[in-house]
């Protein structure tokens, strides 16, 4: 692993994430009002789902700000993973023409996601204000749990953007993919409804869980998180992390040549 | 400055080329729907029945000194781009190495990363970054690329509105002011009107005369090559040909030192149609790949046709070194008509006059075929040939792409009488000898 030379780029590390932040929305009429509309809509839909047709628990918490506390910080994981997915073959011709390290172009979008990340986190804080719910001192963890997220987020995003480079398939299979996982992810139902200890244990081998569930506990105060889901949810993302990080150096040797 | 800036071992470059599959790029499902297949092939021991190795470059070693300026010379497929892209790091070698000892930067293609949607100022930084440029270095140049592409009008434009000529003035401009100690330069300089290209041409000049810069070239532009380089390597399928000077690497390389065979038998092919033989021969009947540029050549070639085909044509068209067609011509423009229709063996000859080509090195290409329906037979390069002399030094003095393409026997005249009207008239016999 270079980190070295990734350091000595971080300046064209910072262009690339610029250049994804300006170009997102850009010739679109809502510009960036697209980033709260879309989780707006989404959240209304599935809390209806969650609330009134399901009938599903939620921890005591109102429905729509448990499913869009849940959504913030999912869309933070699946976003990073859907644009870093076909990332490398968007700049196929910068890849093809000019040397830099692979992994900035993925990397780009964990930090340029944080944009919508942010323009959700306020959205959130503006209707804990309307539902009255009280923050507490427990919001100074997020970051902890931002960045748990940002690790997983990334690992699963250079092991997609390098598979993309050789299977186009991708493109196909990770909506797909991540759909299935937010619904296997305690997204818009609790952690809490898996009655025993030892299968939310297991649960929680999936490190979204972990970090939604963290997530949960930082804003609305209560969740289903027990220590032993953190220490799983951490070494699952740092295992996701690092085998991406690996696989990615193992294969960008060939990108050029197979793009 | 006798320290080496950049070492080559014993590199070779190879690629697979699939016979079936078309894209290099595969499907899961390919995979997994091949997996059986490929298995068996595998413990048969013949796993390549599908593909085929090529090797891009073969064995290249070579050494760069600090300061030099080193050319890149070989036909189209010769092995320079992928050269400059292991050099370049964009590509691994399959054997051996490249030691390099500076920062490298390279110009392989003006405009990589520019983003349509970012104005002109953003994209100097977006652009710079991925050339290796620090946003400090980027900010300190600015002015100066900014003064060079002669946008400043534009600079706050999204350069998907640029033309396409602004657009790469910028690209240029951004690349231009990097500054590597080892930089890589591919044909950047075939963009824009004349008037920038003399400037790119300037910049170059000042980049490769700066002290302790060391710079790779590879172009086709043999005056530009031997004017900037000090040192040049020639490729020729992917081998070090020939190395050394300049002026003689381009001159061996213009004047072909390795000729081939001025006549060719074809192996047999199976086609309805097919060529059987090629050759050219000079006045004298001798054949020969080499001719004066004054004297005609002649071009004969026989073909089989094994049944009547409606609308079979035999042309051939003539390639001047860097690849370009200079001219094409079929047998459906002979008079009297000749007609290859019918079932039967042929033997073709064709006249290219003298005065015609200028001097340097051209390839023929024969073909065979319906026009716009089938090809029957298509050999590329089957013959190469030079022109040599200068057409009586009349064009001494002139460097040799200020000629254009091909000679041109134009009549001169001149007229003591001022008046227009008479003065045509009194070339009137010249034109209509001309025209006949």
């Amino acid at each position: 692993m270079n980190l070295r030379e990734l350091w000595n780029y971080r300046d064209l590390l910072r262009m690339l994430v610029e250049r994804n932040i300006k170009v997102i929305y850009k010739q679109t009429a809502l510009g960036i009002t697209w980033v709260a509309l879309q989780p707006l809509i989404a959240a209304t839909v599935l809390a209806i789902i969650a609330g009134r047709v399901a009938k599903l628990p939620s921890d005591g918490t109102p429905h729509f700000l448990f499913v869009f506390c849940g959504l913030t910080i999912w869309n933070y994981f699946s976003q990073i993973a859907q644009r870093s997915s076909t990332s490398l073959i968007n700049n196929t011709q910068l890849i093809s023409k000019v040397y830099f390290p692979r992994m900035l172009i993925p990397l780009s979008h964990t930090f340029s996601t944080l944009v919508d990340f942010a323009v959700m986190l306020v959205m959130l804080f503006i209707f804990m204000v309307i539902y009255r719910i009280t923050p507490t001192l427990r919001l100074v963890a997020i970051p902890g749990f931002l960045f748990l997220t940002a690790m997983t987020a990334t690992g699963v995003a250079l092991w997609f953007s390098a598979l993309s480079v050789k299977y186009r398939d991708t493109n196909y299979a990770l909506p797909l993919f991540l759909q299935i996982w937010m619904w296997a992810s305690a997204i818009i139902y609790p952690t809490s409804m898996i009655d025993s200890s030892r299968w939310q244990t297991i649960f929680a081998l999936n490190p979204v869980v972990g970090f939604v569930e963290g997530f949960r506990w930082c804003v609305l105060g209560h969740s289903a998180l027990t220590p032993n889901m953190l220490w799983i949810t951490i070494g699952m993302s740092i295992l996701l992390l690092l085998s991406g990080a690996f696989f990615f150096r193992r294969v960008e040797r060939d990108f050029a040549d197979i793009i | 400055m006798s320290e080496i800036a950049l070492s080559v071992q014993n590199l070779s470059k190879s690629f697979r080329i699939a016979h079936q599959g078309l894209r290099g790029y595969k499907t899961l499902h390919d995979e997994l729907a091949t997996l059986p297949r490929r298995l068996a092939q595998r413990l048969a021991g013949n796993g390549r029945s599908t593909s085929e190795t090529f090797w891009a470059l073969k064995n290249v070693s070579f050494d760069v000194k600090t300061g030099e300026v080193l050319g890149i010379i070989g036909s189209n497929g010769a092995g320079k781009s992928t050269l400059l892209k292991i050099l370049n790091r964009i590509t691994e070698p399959t054997i051996g190495g490249v030691d390099i000892y500076g920062r490298v930067g390279a110009l392989l293609e003006v405009g990589t990363g520019f983003h349509p949607e970012l104005t002109g100022r953003e994209n100097i930084f977006l652009n710079g970054a991925i050339l290796g440029m620090t946003r400090a270095e980027i900010k300190r140049k600015f002015d100066e690329i900014v003064a060079f592409a002669e946008v400043e009008r534009f600079l706050d434009t999204p350069v998907k509105r640029y033309s396409s000529g602004m657009y790469v003035r910028l690209a240029f401009a951004v690349a231009a002011h990097l500054d590597p100690e080892i930089l890589l330069i591919d044909e950047v300089l075939a963009v824009g009107d004349a008037e920038f290209q003399k400037k790119c041409l300037d910049k170059m000049e000042d980049v490769a005369a700066n002290e302790g810069r060391t710079v790779i070239f590879v172009s086709h532009d043999m005056d530009a090559i031997c004017h900037l380089c000090s040192r040049c390597i020639l490729l020729s399928h992917g081998e070090i040909a020939k190395t050394g000077n300049a002026a003689d690497v381009v001159g061996a390389y213009l004047g072909g030192e390795q000729d081939q065979s001025p006549e060719i038998d074809f192996a047999p092919i199976e086609s309805e149609a097919s060529f059987q033989f090629a050759g050219l021969y000079n006045p004298k009947g001798q054949a020969s790949s080499s001719f004066s540029a004054d004297e005609p050549l002649l071009l004969k070639s026989s073909f089989a046709v094994r049944r009547q085909i409606e609308g079979l044509q035999l042309s051939f068209s003539v390639f001047n070194f860097k690849g370009d067609r200079i001219f094409y011509s079929t047998i459906s423009m002979a008079k009297p008509v000749i007609s290859v229709e019918a079932a039967g063996e042929y033997n073709i000859a064709a006249v290219i006059p003298g005065r015609l080509l200028l001097p340097g090195r051209y390839s023929i290409s024969l073909a065979l075929h319906t026009p716009k329906t089938k090809l029957y037979d298509l050999r590329k390069q089957a013959l190469s040939f030079r022109i040599v002399g200068t057409i009586g030094d009349r064009y001494d003095g002139f460097a040799s792409d200020e000629l254009g393409q091909i000679y041109a026997d134009v009549k001169w005249s001149r007229s003591d009488q001022p008046d227009r009207q008479s003065s045509l008239h009194g070339n009137v016999s010249m034109l209509a000898s001309a025209s006949r």
